[in-house]
């Protein structure tokens, strides 16, 4: 064999192999969404999105509870990491010099890189321990500790991808500095703003480390805010490691159920920035 | 894309001109504006020194008991009150070695694909996919892990490997389906998309006229991407590994699911083990008395330090990489 021959055979082999990789890189997902599809589509029924789970061991029963919980919980964390999140993002696009930008930017990253369960401590350590009982806001403020980073820096990148003709338009108009931000520089990425929490909320919704020693759990309907709350990924962690047949069956549902929602609100918002993108490049 | 260094490389333009801050004093409304926005974007400041503080504060008790010794000590007894946390890292660590094993090549791999090889609709698409992956919760990997992948292990993977490296103490002992080897797989799924997509985002932005001066010179595809591309993105594809060692090594709930649960220190991959974060998942609302309790939340900071670290040096060397390539275009 020729030198170059050996090169082209070379180059076919590790095109072939690296196509491999990137096969195998795609699979799992196929994989995980064929068995959750499998073994959950079957279980999910009326019963199932209505109905209280039954007692340890008693077949039926279903998690309406924790459904609600999650949404419960989604909401204490929207409350608390989106408002703080998008003011801080314009502070940091619209207003901020030089040193504060930098830090809040570092200090970001670093709070998006802390494991999940090291929050559920902190969480614990916070509200727990302070109030003396587990709750849903302990779980909530966990979940809002989780949501805070992604917002402030996906706001930030938003409001930074509005042309600054628009702000200077405004400003020769007369408008003042936060007119300008609020009814120009806002209205102009609002939606991009508005997937970008989305997505943030998709993330944490999936979490369950955090909510094992906030939220915990709970059989019954949560009675205001300061009980804890059941949840759809606890749920799915606590039935999966029992050793009840009927409690696996309904995990693999609560899961089908969690990861449709997860992935749906993914796949949208991703449709929807890329036609802003290409919208932009047409521009 | 890559002709020039201004706006159209990616950098997102500084879009606030100097004469704002004038402007700015002058109005009550944009003055009150700017303190609450301020407020909220030192918010994040001051919850990531809080969760340092609160960690360090709570763990007061464990830290005098033990001191360094902690992290070197392998007994964990809390009949006795003896807290060592050796077994817990080195299960940590090993589980997370498995993990990278598997994934870095496949990762790396697949990105050259994606990035260098595939037809564009093709990588988009692949890309699309990968995310996704990376958007599935922990705790589905959990239930993936224990009813799929521990029963595959048992009867058919862990058999396997025992045939055919079974001289090697690793592969040696009883397969019992839950243990180091099964965390370390469902760990290398669960990191392999931050490798794939952050490696390919690397290998974009490599310059063209690097591949093209290669391909003019009459290399090969792969010989342009191996021997011209890849040693230019070398440093932000090791940030992309070191990215997502700092995800496996605090993954939580998937890792707790499949790892067997055991506080011990074991040569074979097949025998259970415990991860830092498996035993905090695990203990911490069944703790009894403060020191038990003290430790756990020890663990914790040892492994916000480590993740912590691992997360900063991965910014760096992805951000130097990034910008390189770009001054070079």
């Amino acid at each position: 064999m020729n030198r170059l021959t050996w090169r082209r055979t070379v180059n076919a082999v590790m095109s072939v192999v690296t196509a491999l990789c990137a096969l195998a890189a795609v699979t799992p997902l196929l994989f995980v969404l064929g068995f959750l599809t499998v073994k959950g589509a079957s279980s999910i029924n009326w019963a199932f999105l209505t109905q209280l789970p039954k007692p340890t061991g008693e077949v039926g029963g279903g998690m309406a509870n924790a459904i609600a919980g999650s949404g419960q919980l989604l909401l204490l964390a929207a409350l608390f990491g989106v408002p703080l999140g998008v003011l801080g993002g314009i502070y940091l696009s619209e207003f901020g010099g030089w040193a504060v930008p930098l830090l809040v930017r570092y200090a970001a990253d670093l709070l998006v890189s802390v494991p999940s369960i090291v929050i559920g401590i902190f969480a614990y350590a916070v509200v727990v321990v302070r109030m003396g009982h587990f709750s849903a806001l302990a779980g909530g403020f966990a979940l809002g500790v989780m949501l805070l980073p992604i917002v402030v820096t996906n706001t930030e990148q938003f409001l930074r991808t509005v042309p600054v003709w628009l702000r200077e338009g405004s400003l020769a108009l007369g408008a003042g500095q936060w007119k300008t931000i609020v009814s120009v520089v806002i209205p102009a990425c609002m939606q991009g703003i508005a997937t970008g929490i989305l997505l943030a909320l998709a993330r944490v919704a999936g979490e369950t480390a955090p909510l094992l020693f906030t939220a915990l759990n709970n059989s019954y309907w949560a009675r205001g805010w300061q009980q804890p709350v059941a949840s759809l990924p606890v749920m799915i962690y606590e039935y999966a490691l029992s050793p009840y047949e009927d409690y696996h069956r309904q995990a693999w549902a609560a899961a089908l159920i969690l990861l449709a929602l997860v992935l749906l609100v993914n796949v949208l918002s991703r449709l929807v920035l890329a036609r802003r993108m290409a919208s932009r490049r047409a521009a | 894309m890559a002709t020039s260094n201004t706006a159209a490389a990616g950098v997102p333009p500084r879009t606030r001109p100097e004469r704002w801050k004038w402007l700015g004093g002058t109005r009550g409304v944009d003055l009150i504006a700017r303190l609450v926005t301020l407020a909220a974007a030192l918010s994040v400041l001051v919850v990531m020194v809080w969760l340092v503080i609160e960690l360090w504060q709570r763990s007061t008790l464990s830290r005098h008991q033990f001191g360094f010794h902690f992290l070197v000590d392998r007994f964990w007894d809390p009949v006795f009150g003896h807290f060592g946390a050796l077994p817990f890292v080195y299960g940590t660590l090993v589980t997370a070695a498995v993990a990278m094993v598997i994934s870095v090549p496949l990762g790396v791999g697949a990105a050259i694909f994606l990035a260098e090889l595939a037809p564009r609709g093709l990588s988009d698409a692949l890309t699309f996919l990968v995310e996704l992956l990376a958007a599935v919760p922990s705790v589905v990997f959990g239930l993936v892990g224990i009813f799929v992948v521990i029963p595959w292990v048992r009867t058919s993977f862990g058999p396997f490997l025992k045939t055919v490296f079974g001289f090697i103490p690793l592969f040696q002992g009883p397969v019992y389906g839950g243990g180091l080897l099964t965390a370390g797989l469902v760990l290398a799924i669960m990191v392999l998309p931050f490798i794939v997509s952050i490696s390919r985002e690397i290998l974009l932005s490599v310059p063209v006229e690097l591949r093209e001066g290669a391909l003019a010179l009459g290399s090969t595809h792969w010989e342009a991407t191996w021997k011209v591309v890849m040693p230019t993105a070398r440093t932000g594809i090791l940030g992309s590994i070191f990215l997502a060692l700092a995800r496996a090594l605090g993954e939580t709930m998937a890792v707790t699911m499949v790892i067997g649960g055991t506080p011990q220190i074991s040569a074979s991959l097949f025998a259970p083990g415990y991860s830092i974060a498996a035993v905090i998942a695990d203990q911490f609302t069944e703790a009894t008395g403060d020191l038990y309790l003290q430790s756990l939340v020890e663990l914790g900071l040892v492994l916000l330090g480590i993740t912590v670290v691992l997360h900063a040096v991965a910014r760096v060397l992805v951000r130097a990489t990034t910008e390189k390539a770009r001054g070079a275009a």
